[in-house]
């Protein structure tokens, strides 16, 4: 029987993607994890894999084309079987859905003939703008502003319902599976965040004034702090460090290696090293208890074109600032080329933001659930600084640096978050502890 | 032929054999024989598994007759006369079972219908993967166990099949015992409390916990109570069973409130109904590397795999809740995932509904009211009483209540629990309700029919948001 092929949900935010690249041609035999296409999402550009089998009969999209998600792209079935009969739409693989499709590996596996009559539930909604989803999924939606046309529904017939709509709840979503990442992370500077109030949309705008569509990126990204900066109770905290000792060690390090490390990199090293020292704050909160976590696995915030995206540095607490400092510039390469994979923007356990390099002396970041903290770097700079030396005071020039930690105050209180705050400031005020 | 060696190869075996033909195997069965599998389903009893023979069938076919004579006790309420009202035990019995082998006739032509086969016999699983059935070996690709459960004792206690009764005895006894201490009030003590009380034996019922019914929700709990007392039956909660003295003409149970309070519940027999275990042994499940737990097997919720490969397990036999639909939602599910279904509905067990077929009866679904709240959630609680309800009061039927259970922020349907009216069979609306997420504005957006017992849901709904009209 025939079957129509629809564009999966290749990103967990994805609503469309751009057919990059047939990889098979009409007539090819297709096997169970064969790559068909090339897809480029909202996120990156993904393999298009197909777990059925069958002869690819008919290509529905050129390359280049825009496709919706859930829309036909291409029909397979038996060789020489006309392609018209495949039965609409029945099929949207989801990758990044938990049930595995059928019953893989087990060695007494039937494949019974399966008729028509088991494709039990209605075609997918055509694209007819018309959405499936449960009463409560709407409401939810409506609060947290989320496009139910960029969710995948996992209902009954593709409906949409809440489990879909609610990001996972906040903590329990840690694990590292791919089918556990509904949201992609994002962390953003207090500074960018669009503000919400008041909206200018009433207004037909100036002259001049122009509209930019919404990328699919914003929209996420707009979505994603509205709901963080309205849920999580945060609250600050900013320190002020010597940077002096920082500055010579990664003078030192220069001199020492041909290999890049960046003074992003050694602040990533000591928030995770303070992070292992205080793993209190290494936590998150979900309603049935705190997760706190075994594993440090900090979040970088980097800017791309439109947006922002955290790729995320596992166990940055047991890597060598080396191997951090290549893992980092990895990452942003390929994040600023939109090739990342879900699972390498997801799942950290703290983030990290640095906006020292655009002379921003302070700022507070928003903390990218369901992690409780994100750490605020400032820029490094000479400042007047009152040196005491036993009885005597004098004032020098110094490097000094602000940090700025937001924490969930659900998680972290004042003194928990000042206690980890001041562990960040002694590994940078004493660096070797990097490397001890 | 071992199940590993039956891939492959054609010839005589099956795609699906099915151990135990209770609502969980016989709809695995004809769920698979829909699908196209050649099935086999063992059964060592009578076809319907306990269910169909010693369970929901005939225990309500005894409630039946329990609540129609309860009926033309109060004929007078209605104008009506009737004389000479009796019954006779042995007939009132003999028509349970004859409704329970109604059941199994209609399942071994449904068998037949679809070509299932009934292997009658025992079934056994050897290494490294055989099927026995009486010994003999059966090639079956996959294996669905769904061989239920049976009566659990108390440490030192069990049944004896004639002083001490399980729920098997008390539902063909001989004659009408004059009086009956049931130890356990879950759905099985409860209804035959109801059952006995009604046809005028002396009852009373013991519960370790502090009330009737302690799953439901502890308003429920109460207003059964109530009713119970009201109906002469002896309610005593908090209180275990220390031991059971029987002699040829009755028993004495000794009960405690923990250690302390002993008293002594003389009566004609008693009913253990403290729960049940697992069919699990004598199955060769040890042997095979099929993983048990606390006494049921371990099987995953969406695939129902056992830790053996193409061993599957369902209902009772892999743990509660014990019900008769969830057993047969696990079958479809299993036997779907198995064929390679697409768009399979798992099984969603915040859904499942329970009912107890008392008069009055109780039925909920979805969290109690002290289990939302717990859940740290802000929730809103709506009631209705029966007396308040147009049909209740012509039907005179006015105890008990709907009580419903809402999230706070969107109307989501948390919970419901009814007691009284026709509460077993207003659950199903409460029940899609909460599967399809529907909110309290579509039910208050839902017009009911008037009078019906159904429109209470809505009043309940209404008074939880203070918009009450007919309260
Ligand atoms: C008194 C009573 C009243 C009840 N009332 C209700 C009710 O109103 N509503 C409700 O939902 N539930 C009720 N239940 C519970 C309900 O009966 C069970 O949940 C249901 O029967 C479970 O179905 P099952 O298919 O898992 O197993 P069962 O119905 O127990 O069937 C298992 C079958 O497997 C067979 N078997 C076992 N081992 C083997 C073997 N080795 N070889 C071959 N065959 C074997 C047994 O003979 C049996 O027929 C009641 C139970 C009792 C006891």
């Amino acid at each position: 029987m025939a079957t129509t092929i629809v564009m999966p949900q290749l990103s967990p935010t994805m609503e469309e993607g751009v057919l990059l690249k047939w990889t098979k041609k009409v007539g090819d035999k297709i096997n169970p994890g064969d790559v068909i296409a090339e897809v480029e999402t909202d996120k990156a550009n993904m393999d298009f894999t197909l777990e059925d089998e069958g002869t690819l009969l008919e290509l529905l999209v050129k390359e280049g084309d825009t496709v919706k998600l859930g829309a036909p792209v291409a029909i397979l079935g038996e060789p020489g079987e006309v392609a018209a009969t495949a039965t609409p739409g029945v099929r949207l693989p989801l990758p990044l859905a938990g049930e595995g499709r059928g019953e893989g590996g087990a060695p007494t596996e039937i494949k019974p003939e399966v008729t028509t009559k088991i494709e039990r539930t209605t075609a997918q909604a055509e694209d007819t703008g018309r959405v499936r989803s449960s009463p409560l999924a709407r409401k939810i939606a409506a609060e947290r502003g989320v496009d139910l046309r960029s969710v995948a529904g996992s209902g009954p017939g593709g409906r949409i319902v809440q489990r879909d709509v609610v990001s996972v709840p906040l903590g329990s979503r840690r694990d590292n599976s791919a089918d556990a990442v509904k949201e992609v992370s994002v962390a953003v500077p207090v500074a960018a965040q669009p503000s919400p109030l008041p909206s200018p949309a009433s207004g037909r705008g100036g002259e001049g004034d122009q509209k930019i569509p919404l990328s699919l990126m914003r929209k996420t990204i707009a979505r994603r702090l509205v709901e963080a900066k309205t849920t999580i109770p945060h609250f600050y905290l900013t320190m002020e460090a010597d940077a002096e000792p920082l500055w010579a060690f990664h003078r030192q390090i220069k001199a020492a290696t041909d290999e890049k490390i960046t003074l992003n990199d050694l602040c990533i090293k000591a928030l995770a090293v303070a992070l292992a020292r205080v793993p209190a704050a290494n936590s998150s909160w979900s309603a049935d208890g705190l997760l706190r976590y075994g594993r440090v696995d900090i979040g970088v915030a980097v800017s791309v074109e439109d947006g922002l995206i955290t790729p995320v540095v596992r166990n940055a607490h047991l890597k060598s600032i080396g191997a951090i400092a290549r893992e980092t510039r990895d990452l942003v390469v390929r994040a600023r080329a939109r090739k990342l994979k879900p699972e390498e923007f997801s799942g950290g356990t703290f983030s990290i933001s640095n906006m020292g390099m655009y002379g921003v002396r302070e700022f507070s970041a928003i903390i990218n659930p369901p992690e409780a903290g994100i750490l605020a770097i400032g820029a490094i700079d000479k400042r007047a600084t009152v040196i005491t030396d036993g009885a005597s005071e004098t004032i020098a020039i110094r490097r000094r640096m602000n940090l700025t930690l937001s924490c969930d105050h659900r998680v972290i209180d004042g003194a928990l978050g000042a206690e980890l705050l001041r562990e960040i400031v002694r590994v940078i005020e004493k660096p070797i502890g990097m490397v001890l | 032929m071992t199940l590993r060696q039956a891939q492959g190869g054609s010839g005589d075996k099956y795609d699906l054999a099915v151990i135990g033909s209770g609502p969980g195997g016989y709809v695995a069965a004809i769920r698979g024989a829909q699908l196209g599998m050649k099935v086999a389903v063992i059964e060592r009893a009578e076809l319907g598994g306990i269910c169909g023979n010693w369970g929901c069938i005939p225990t309500k076919a005894l409630l039946r007759s329990a609540e129609v004579l309860d009926q033309l006790h109060h004929l007078d309420e209605l104008g009506l006369r009737a004389d000479n009202i009796g019954f006779d035990f042995a007939r009132v019995i003999a028509r349970s079972r004859a409704v329970a082998a109604q059941q199994a006739k209609g399942i071994a032509f449904l068998f037949k219908k679809n070509k299932i086969d009934h292997l009658a016999g025992t079934a056994r699983l050897a290494p490294p993967r055989t099927l026995l059935v009486d010994g003999k070996e059966v090639a079956a690709k996959r294996v669905v166990i769904a061989t239920g459960a049976r009566p659990k004792g108390l440490p030192g206690i069990s049944h004896d099949g004639d002083r001490v009764l399980s729920y098997r005895e008390a539902m063909i006894l001989p004659e009408r015992p004059a009086s009956l201490v049931i130890i356990g009030a879950g759905a099985i003590g409860v209804e035959f409390a109801y059952f006995y009380a009604a046809l005028g034996t002396k009852v009373v019922i013991v519960e370790a916990l502090p009330r009737l019914l302690p799953v439901e929700d502890e308003e429920v709990s109460e207003a059964l109570t109530r009713s119970f007392v009201k109906r002469g039956i002896e309610v005593i909660t908090g209180f275990g069973v220390e031991r059971i003295d029987t002699s040829p003409s009755g028993v004495e149970v000794i009960i405690a409130r923990q250690g302390a309070d002993r008293r002594t519940l003389a009566a004609d027999r008693a009913l253990l109904a403290v729960g049940v275990r697992g069919n699990v042994e004598d199955l060769g499940l040890e042997a095979i590397g099929v993983k048990l737990e606390r006494g049921f097997i371990v099987a995953d919720r969406t695939h129902y795999r056992t830790s053996v490969d193409g061993i599957h397990a369902i209902g009772d036999v892999i743990g509660p809740p014990l019900l008769a639909h969830k057993a047969s939602a696990e079958a479809i599910a299993c036997v779907e995932r198995i064929a390679g279904v697409k768009d399979v509905h798992a099984v969603d067990y915040t859904t499942i509904p329970g009912c107890t077929y008392c008069r009055p009866e109780v039925a909920s679904v979805g969290l109690t009211e002290r289990q939302a709240r717990e859940s740290g959630r802000e929730v809103k609680v709506g009631r209705f009483p029966w007396r308040a309800s147009g049909k209740a009061r012509t039907a005179g039927e006015t105890e008990g209540f709907v009580k419903v259970i809402l999230d706070a922020k969107h109307g989501e349907l948390l919970g419901a629990h009814l007691i009284g009216g026709a509460a077993t069979e207003l659950i199903g609306e409460l029940g899609l309700a909460r599967s399809g997420e529907l909110t309290a504005d579509e039910i208050l957006g839902t017009v009911h029919a008037h009078p019906t017992f159904a429109e209470a849901i809505k009043s309940a709904v209404e008074d939880a948001y203070g918009e009450a009209i007919d309260q």
